[in-house]
């Protein structure tokens, strides 16, 4: 007995509507978060990523009063990423009910922000996220960089080295994707996600690449992550949050059911 | 009439989620998040939420005299309850923050997690993050939950040094802590019954029916 390991459905969220589909197979109106997210509690989910891609100011709104809501009805951890830039940015999602926030492209463009932001509202709901791919050719060791802007501006910086540097600053978890297997369906990149588990004393959240139940199993025993992040094979209705932790279960992994 | 819940309001955090999740199990029952020391001490029964560093929150609590105000509660017999920071402030120190004396309500002392490596060689991740087992002590607050149910946690400090008799729920990682303390109409728990699902709402719901006085 003990701690469980996670299993974290997230949500594209625009505007206050639901991206990229979300097709449970009886849900009347897929396309509203505060209805996914409720589903996905009541399957199981041990917490819900609600990623903000709104452009537009007028939609910060929509994003904080759909947080809101969703605050009222779901009581499970809340995270919400996607162009968090300000103190004020942080202190307007916790108060409509986020208890943690994802930081992302303002962290490397002021990394001393993600430190004033842990020093006001606490490392237990200061989340970087971290997109990473891999800079290095087949024939020398593994070496992986932070990109920006969705995986497509290069930022030359070292991945271990920032996200050791991001804990120092006092970040109190990070939310680890890999840029190469995004979408792909294959899995996870390992040696990726072993290589920052390894190096930061806090908790490691996979994403990118899951394409089936072994992904997430190999995520978390050979990658060494203490939670795992997942879209389109739970929003297509492929695989249930249950059928997901039974399998992870009988691969001798702790779950909660 | 009908009770009134305060949820003590220093300025710290997010009480939304307290909030709206005692809501949820109020019935006619008021909620009223509250930073006046008087609407704490006049409230049926008080919860006492909490995140962030302890040194701010006993800072504030002191300048608000929130401080008083929860003494006066602790002492009065109507139910008490502390959620995370809020628990570690009900202890009698903390080391947190180069130590900060604490409220004192419990003897306990708050200490960081050690680092510590898991029986397959992997670090121990802090802050403690995630849904815990919690082993019951028997007592009405734990009514409907099965032993061993889990609970979300988020923390880095946990409680020591409470005596036995004080320990309502235990919890493993790495090492034995407290994850819940109860002492007469006082109960305090370290993880976040707010955002523990089906067994938070069940303890919340069995917090607004405790009578502490009662067998």
């Amino acid at each position: 007995m003990g701690l469980a390991k996670r299993i974290i459905p997230c949500l594209d969220v625009d505007q206050g509507r639901v991206v990229k589909g979300v097709q449970f197979v009886d849900i009347r109106d897929a396309g509203d978060p505060v209805e996914v997210a409720r589903r996905y509690n009541e399957a199981g989910a041990d917490e819900i990523t609600f990623l903000d891609i709104t452009a537009s100011h007028e939609g910060r709104d929509t994003t904080l009063h759909t947080v809101e809501k969703m605050a009222s009805q779901v009581f499970i951890p809340l995270t919400v990423g996607g162009g968090v830039r300000t103190l004020e940015d942080i202190r307007n999602l916790l108060n409509a009910g986020a208890d943690k926030v994802s930081i992302n492209s303002a962290a490397v463009h002021d990394p001393a922000f993600v430190q004033a932001a842990a020093d006001r509202f606490g490392s237990q709901c200061i989340v970087v996220a971290i997109d990473a791919k891999k800079v290095s050719a087949e024939s020398e060791s593994n070496r992986w960089e932070i990109f920006t802007h969705g995986g497509r501006k290069a930022t030359g910086i070292d991945a271990i080295g920032w996200a050791r540097r991001m804990t120092e600053y006092g970040a109190g978890e990070i939310l680890l994707t890999s840029m190469d297997r995004d979408g792909t369906r294959n899995g996870f990149d390992i040696a990726l996600t072993r290589a920052i588990s390894e190096a930061v004393p806090v908790p490691v959240i996979a994403s990118g690449g899951v394409g089936n139940l072994q992904h997430l199993v190999d995520g978390v025993l050979q990658g060494g992550a203490d939670a795992v992040l997942a879209a389109s094979i739970f929003h297509f209705g492929e695989y249930s949050v249950r059928e997901a932790k039974e399998y992870m279960i009988s691969a001798g992994i702790e779950m909660r059911l | 009439m009908s009770e009134t819940i305060a949820v003590i309001d220093y300025g710290m955090g997010n009480l939304h989620s307290v909030s709206k999740a005692l809501e949820k199990v109020a019935g006619d029952q008021k909620i009223v998040v509250t930073g006046d020391p008087a609407a704490v001490v006049a409230a049926d029964r008080v919860v006492f939420p909490g995140v962030g560093a302890i040194r701010d929150c006993i800072a504030v609590l002191r300048e608000r005299e929130l401080d008083q105000a929860i003494l006066e509660v602790a002492a009065s017999g109507r139910p008490l309850l502390g959620i995370c920071v809020g628990m570690q402030a009900m202890m009698s120190h903390s080391e947190e923050n180069e130590g900060v004396d604490c409220l004192g309500i419990f003897p306990g002392v708050v200490r960081r997690f050690p680092e510590q490596v898991d029986e397959f060689g992997n670090r121990l991740k802090v802050p403690h993050m995630g849904w815990n087992q919690v082993r019951q002590s028997s007592h009405p607050m734990w009514q409907n939950i099965p032993d061993h149910g889990r609970f979300y946690f988020v923390h880095s400090y946990h409680v020591t040094d409470l005596p036995e008799e004080q320990v309502a729920g235990g919890c493993e990682y790495g090492l034995h802590f407290a994850a819940a303390a109860a002492r007469g109409n006082i109960f305090a728990v370290q993880f976040h019954p707010e955002k523990s699902a089906a067994h938070g709402l069940i303890l919340l719901d069995n917090f607004l029916r405790w009578q502490p006085g009662a067998a």
